[in-house]
């Protein structure tokens, strides 16, 4: 019996602790709008974000960047999307190491399409996660980043 | 009184959308460089929120990490009309901020 409690206790502490992780890395920045999402700016991978995220047509949305970038430090960015009802427009680079790189959260009126420059390590796909009412929706674009380079 | 931080173009261009620009003055800093000399890592010092209001009223909220680059700009687009006012505020990891007003053109 006391085994057995103990099993359970201890299953139900790591459930418990899987539960706080997920919450905090992925429903915090939904269900608390007003404060810094500091929970998401973490090394998490990007693949975990976008298992919850469906990958979505160019058309739907738009991620415009250079095919190569000269300058890593600066990698001019748009993301625009014609799916309705946009909440969230998250900017991601994959191989960075903290990979979410903004988060832009539209108030009345805003439409879907917002500007910024990045910093790239190296080439690295640059992914545009959309929220869109409850779902999360994605699309991405390979930039070539030449530090010092001849074109790589 | 200090140059502001903050240039801002807000402009009306297709009717009703306003298109709006900033360019904000900052190190943005992601804490994991080294200062070459001491070789220490230079601490972190990047912009975390900036909140641009269009008549009072959010428009949008941007949440940034270390991975913006230096001196952001920031544009976006919204309905909107000519002679609104529009606000920019910005707030850092080490709770500096700042703020502009313009009008949309």
């Amino acid at each position: 019996m006391t085994m057995k409690r103990r099993t359970f206790v201890k299953s139900s502490m790591s459930a418990g602790a899987m539960a706080v992780a997920a919450g905090a890395g992925l429903l915090a920045p939904r269900a608390v709008l007003a404060t810094y999402p500091k929970d998401t700016f973490t090394d998490q991978e990007v693949d975990e974000v976008l298992k919850n995220a469906e990958p979505v047509d160019k058309d739907r949305i738009t991620v415009k960047a250079p095919k190569i970038a000269e300058n890593g430090a600066v990698v001019p960015i748009t993301i625009l999307s014609d799916l309705p009802d946009v909440e969230q427009i998250h900017v991601y680079v994959r191989e960075n190491g903290i990979p979410k790189v903004a988060q832009f959260n539209l108030g009345a009126g805003a439409k879907a399409h917002v500007s910024c420059r990045v910093k790239m390590g190296k080439t690295s796909d640059v992914i545009g996660l959309v929220k869109s009412g409850d779902k999360l929706y994605y699309a991405s674009k390979e930039v070539r980043v030449t530090i010092g380079g001849c074109g790589g | 009184m200090a140059k502001s931080s903050i240039k801002i173009r807000a402009k009306e261009g297709k009717k009703g959308v306003v298109t709006f620009k900033a360019l904000i003055s900052h190190p943005m800093e992601t804490g994991l460089r080294k200062n070459k000399n001491t070789g220490k890592n230079i601490p972190a010092h990047f912009i975390e929120e900036v909140t641009v209001e269009s008549e009072g009223a959010q428009v949008m909220t941007a949440y940034w990490s270390g991975g913006v680059s230096k001196n952001p700009y920031v544009s976006f687009k919204y309905l909107g009309k000519r002679g609104d006012e529009v606000k920019l505020s910005w707030v850092d990891n080490m709770g500096k901020g700042d703020e502009a007003f313009a009008k949309v053109r």
